[in-house]
């Protein structure tokens, strides 16, 4: 049924979105600048792990060929991904993380909101429970925003790349093919809030970089997905 | 009859679980937490606390062995998301055990406005003289406070 491809695609999609930021966040662990950063992208990286699991595992159901979270996240290759590109971007340096962290939870916050009343009962109650954690994600990256733009000018150089290494990826979010192009003028709204609180200009302009949705991947996502999906790949079928 | 039948089985589940600890913070139950939501039947409705807390595997493992001793293999455990866990489920005994235990409670009813929490109480000395030194702590449902008269750092339970 065309309204169940539909349906399928947008909880893959928020999977993905989940799964590979999960990933990537969790590549800090152990090397973030302080213990308690750390345990943030650590907490943050898990939050997001399990709401892929919940999205993956209901895309599995709607699709009904028997594939859970576990089989759709380390048994697809690149380009059967459906993140946007903004998500698999590598981490830099700790501002260009808080740099992509920023962007994505202020839109991942607004867009589970509207998905929380969506008419799916299943994707609502994913929806539902994910925003009251996205909350808290939105707002410590939007507090590091501040503290690293108004900070050292080190800091601020850095903030500064950050964001203009990451400002490229932002149209994708919105693309009106996903739906999600009406949430555009709040996430303005509230991006050009934080930077003017931490003394930075909203990032000009520029022609976006598109085609995850439609698995055109970078390069990055390869590497990403070679170290996830290495033991499935090595031992096909392994558990314990 | 049936209806008797039916209340007693119930209050015997949560008697059963009201002895199953969470497996990261011990000091409460599972009922304390209000993870156990509903008995429909011969079906215990349960829901996670946070999408990715790695406990909620623990947990429905410890439900499932609990009923499995008690002899009631046949009960069916169901998770539900929704309506998505708060932490104003959490049971006035439930508050006073993290309490005791040194983690500071959520405050009641603050789950709606949660990123704009009024200050800690320090478990320890009472003091409301306390600051957040990070919002993300050692489990997901934590975060890490300070006293600022006795010193000492504390966790509380995030309002959620």
């Amino acid at each position: 049924m065309p309204g169940d491809d539909t349906l399928f695609h947008h909880a893959l999609r928020l999977g993905d979105d989940a799964l590979v930021l999960g990933q990537r966040l969790s590549e800090w662990c152990g090397h973030a600048p302080m213990l308690e950063v750390d345990l943030a992208l650590a907490n943050i990286a898990l939050d997001l792990l399990g709401q892929a699991t919940h999205f993956l595992n209901l895309a599995g159901e709607i699709e009904d060929e028997g594939r859970d979270a576990d089989a759709l996240a380390f048994r697809r290759d690149v380009l059967d991904f459906r993140n946007c590109l903004l998500v698999e971007q590598p981490n830099g340096d700790f501002a260009q993380t808080i740099a992509r962290q920023f962007l994505f939870s202020n839109w991942q916050e607004l867009l589970m909101r509207e998905i929380a009343t969506a008419p799916e009962p299943r994707l609502s109650a994913i929806g539902a429970k994910a925003v009251k954690e996205i909350a808290y994600h939105a707002k410590f990256a939007s507090e590091w925003v501040v503290r690293l733009g108004d900070g050292t000018e080190e800091s601020r150089s850095r903030m500064i790349a950050g964001l203009d290494w990451m400002w490229r990826f932002v149209d994708e979010l919105f693309d009106p093919k996903d739906g999600a192009a009406s949430l555009r003028a709040e996430w303005d709204a509230r991006i050009a809030r934080t930077l003017s609180d931490a003394a930075l200009e909203m990032p000009k302009p520029r022609r976006g970089a598109m085609g995850g949705r439609a698995g055109h991947h970078s390069e990055h996502l390869g590497h990403l997905l070679t170290e996830m999906q290495f033991m499935q790949r090595a031992y096909p079928g392994a558990t314990w | 009859m049936s209806a008797i039948a039916e209340l007693s089985l119930k209050d015997r589940i949560l008697e059963i679980l009201s002895h199953v600890p969470d497996p990261e913070i011990p000091c409460v139950s599972v009922v304390d937490l209000g993870i156990v939501r509903e008995v429909r039947g011969t079906t215990l409705v349960i829901t996670p606390t946070y999408t990715g807390c790695p406990a909620t595997i623990a947990i429905e493992q410890d439900i499932r062995a609990a009923l499995d001793r008690a002899s009631m293999s046949l009960i069916k455990i169901e998770t539900t998301l929704s309506p998505p866990w708060t932490t104003d489920w959490i049971s006035e005994e439930g508050r006073a055990k993290l309490r005791a235990y040194g983690i500071a409670p959520p405050a009641k009813g603050a789950a709606k406005h949660s990123l704009r929490e009024a200050p800690a109480e320090c478990p320890r000395c009472g003091s409301l003289h306390t600051e957040e030194l990070s919002r993300f702590g050692s489990t997901p449902c934590k975060a890490l406070h300070r006293c600022l008269d006795c010193r000492e750092p504390f966790d509380r339970f995030k309002c959620h």
